[in-house]
């Protein structure tokens, strides 16, 4: 073993209790670290997951400039056997192909301008919770048939329950007139009051004809393997487009950009509280190297005299701060791997959460999310700042001189 | 060429209003080959000289030659190498490395000096055998008593066979016997590896085994006598 190697594990080993001390906060910091992120990264893919299910999946094939225009004419031409093709390809049934309108819903004495989606009931399942979500009635089943299921909150101010006709009017893709007397077959409870109050399906079949979208539709939404499968989800997707078409591809950051920007706004506020953390427990290396280096200023005093350069000295004190970086890095990320590991099978429960979790239909309890990074993240970075804290010790070497370091007691 | 030469040294600490001269233009000249005792009372200056000529301590005026170089203008890195390749220093308080072992504080120099284990491993227990320590090979400073240390010390001054050795009061702490011993093993290297050793020391016995003798006095030399004519 080199001698640098040696001097530096015994040094760490004569003041046990302050090694202990000083390396237990590494643990626990990067301990707390790694199931903080953990659980923040489940969080987020919580989120993420839920606010995809509704509408959105994890991308969409449209025309261009659909998704900013959001025009009726901007159509996917032939939107059945494109998704029948997209299925085909993936193997998948986390395919399903929409139109969306706009329209006036009217009941007897009420209208309300409202969106609509014409989805295949077969399929719609598969890349959506709101059929799932329908509470009244049924959803809808025959891809022809003159069926609306709509929001809660929309029929409340309809006037309207399960069984009753509403009257729908808006322009078709040609601009034509288009309206239709369609029966109301169940109403959905997605606990968000925007979607409850202005949207409602009905089956794509009938869509097309009502809207006169002679075999088109504006989407196709597929799910794939979770977010990170999502580049190769496109190009498989990409290999059944027609060769001749101008369609586009978007993921799931591109069709709701908001979410993508909520999820950092909360990391950086987290990653401050981390940051804060980090510091402080650098500033606790720094002390504990401080002192070690002064307390064996005549020992540096004598392999000096001895004729041991100041800078392999301050590489002693670097080397000892990252055996002890490392035994925190390793003992903190076996630590926060267990306690994490063991909270991603059990999951965790606030209090409070199963109230919350049902109204906004997300799960009881979060699961934290295990990977490199979340392990790796933290404690690097505090590796890092431990290594910045041995910095000054070691430099400090540079001034010292032998003789005079000899003839401290 | 002189194994080491030192031109008009002077350096003065202040202690308190007084100054006080440690070394008062002390010139000296040493051959190769040379043992040399420098003795002088208690504060005479006899470490502020051996520092200056190990190049630990920078002299206020005058110059150091250690083997023909100047070294009084030298960097603290140059100095560094040069006290690890060509001077073994046996300190006046034993200076061991504490979490080192006796084997392994013998060898440290050698291992910052990147001599094979094997090699140095060998040297180190021949050198402590010498020095009376066999035995006591893994013991740490900690476990040994102060003249015990003192030879740990010695030993490892002299286990890379420097060409230059300063020693500062190497038997301070032995009694006779082991005294004796430590300078037949220093007159059998100054004879058979032709090493310069230079003693500080007020020890009759180390000064009878010197072939030259200098006194020093309030940081200047005042006697310098030839012992082998006599
Ligand atoms: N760092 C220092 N600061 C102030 N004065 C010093 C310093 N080092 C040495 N001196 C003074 O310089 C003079 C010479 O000291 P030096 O250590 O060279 O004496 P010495 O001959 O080695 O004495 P001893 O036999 O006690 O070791 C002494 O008067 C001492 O007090
Ligand atoms: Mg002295």
């Amino acid at each position: 073993m080199k001698i640098v190697f040696r001097l530096a594990w015994r040094n760490l080993w004569r003041q046990p209790r302050r090694t202990w001390l000083t390396t237990g906060a590494m643990i626990f910091a990067n301990m707390l670290l790694v199931f903080m992120i953990s659980l923040q990264f489940g969080m987020y893919s919580l989120m993420i997951d839920n606010a995809l299910q509704v509408f959105t999946g994890h991308m969409q094939v449209q025309a261009p400039l659909y998704n900013d225009e959001k025009k009726m004419r901007q159509t996917v031409p032939n939107i059945v056997p494109l998704a029948n093709a997209i299925r085909e390809e993936l193997q998948s049934d986390k395919v399903a192909a929409r139109g969306w309108a706009f329209a006036l819903a009217s009941s007897d004495d009420r209208s309300f301008g409202i969106g609509i989606y014409g989805v295949e009931p077969e399929f719609e399942n598969n890349v959506s919770n709101i059929p799932g979500l329908t509470s009244l009635g049924r959803y809808l089943g025959d891809n022809d048939a003159a069926e609306i299921v709509m929001g809660s909150v929309l029929a409340r101010n309809l006037h309207v329950e399960v069984g009753d006709e509403i009257t729908l009017m808006g322009s078709g893709v040609d601009g034509s007139f288009a309206a239709a007397v369609v029966n109301i077959v169940g109403i959905f409870d997605s606990g968000v009051t925007d979607i409850d109050r202005n949207i409602a399906e009905i089956p794509l079949g009938f869509f097309q004809d009502t809207f006169f979208m002679e075999g088109a539709g504006h989407q196709v939404v597929v799910f794939g393997d979770g977010l990170a499968a999502v580049p190769e989800l496109k190009s498989r997707v990409q290999s059944v487009l027609p060769g001749d078409s101008d369609l586009v591809m978007l993921d799931w950051d591109a069709l709701q950009p908001g979410l993508k920007q909520a999820i950092q706004a909360d990391m950086s506020s987290a990653f401050f509280m981390y940051f804060v953390l980090v510091i402080l427990v650098s500033f606790s290396v720094l002390n504990t190297q401080l002192m070690s280096v002064l307390e064996r200023t005549r020992e540096f005093g004598i392999v000096m005299a001895l004729g041991l350069k100041p800078g392999k000295l301050g590489r002693l004190v670097i080397l000892e701060t990252a055996m002890m970086g490392l035994l925190g890095v390793v003992l903190g990320v076996a630590a926060g791997a267990l306690v994490t590991a063991w909270f991603t099978t059990n999951g965790l429960a606030f209090p409070g959460m199963d109230e919350m979790a049902a109204k906004f239909n997300l799960p009881a309890r979060m699961y934290p999310q295990i990977n490199a990074l979340t392990l790796l993240a933290g404690p690097i970075t505090v590796f890092i700042f431990t290594m910045l804290a041995s910095i000054y010790p070691a430099v400090r070497l540079h001034w010292q001189n032998p003789v005079d370091a000899m003839r401290v007691a | 060429m002189s194994a080491v030469r030192c031109v008009d040294l002077c350096k003065t600490y202040r202690q308190g209003d007084q100054d006080i001269k440690a070394l008062d233009h002390v010139s000296i000249e040493i051959d190769k080959g040379g043992f040399v005792c420098l003795s002088a009372p208690s504060g005479g200056g006899k470490t502020t000289l051996l520092n200056a000529i190990g190049g630990l301590d920078i002299p206020d005026s005058g110059e150091v030659y250690v083997d023909g170089q100047r070294i009084d203008n030298l960097s603290k890195g140059d100095l560094a190498d040069l006290r690890l390749r060509q001077i073994g220093f046996v300190f006046q308080a034993y200076n061991l490395i504490p979490v080192l072992t006796a084997q392994e504080n013998v060898e440290f120099v050698m291992q910052v000096q990147g001599v094979a284990t094997s090699e140095r491993n060998e040297k180190a227990k021949e050198i402590l055998k010498e020095v009376g320590l066999e035995g006591l090979e893994n013991r740490r400073p900690a476990e040994m008593s102060g003249g015990q240390q003192q030879r740990v010390a010695v030993a490892r001054a002299v286990a890379s066979r420097p060409a230059l050795i300063l020693a500062d009061e190497p038997t301070a702490n032995l009694d006779s016997k082991t005294s004796d011993g430590l300078m037949e093993l220093f007159t059998e290297l100054n004879e058979n590896h032709s090493s310069t050793f230079i003693i500080a020391s007020h020890d009759q016995r180390v000064m009878n085994y010197a072939k030259r003798l200098v006194r020093m006095l309030d940081g200047r030399i005042v006697e310098d006598i030839d012992q082998r004519a006599a």
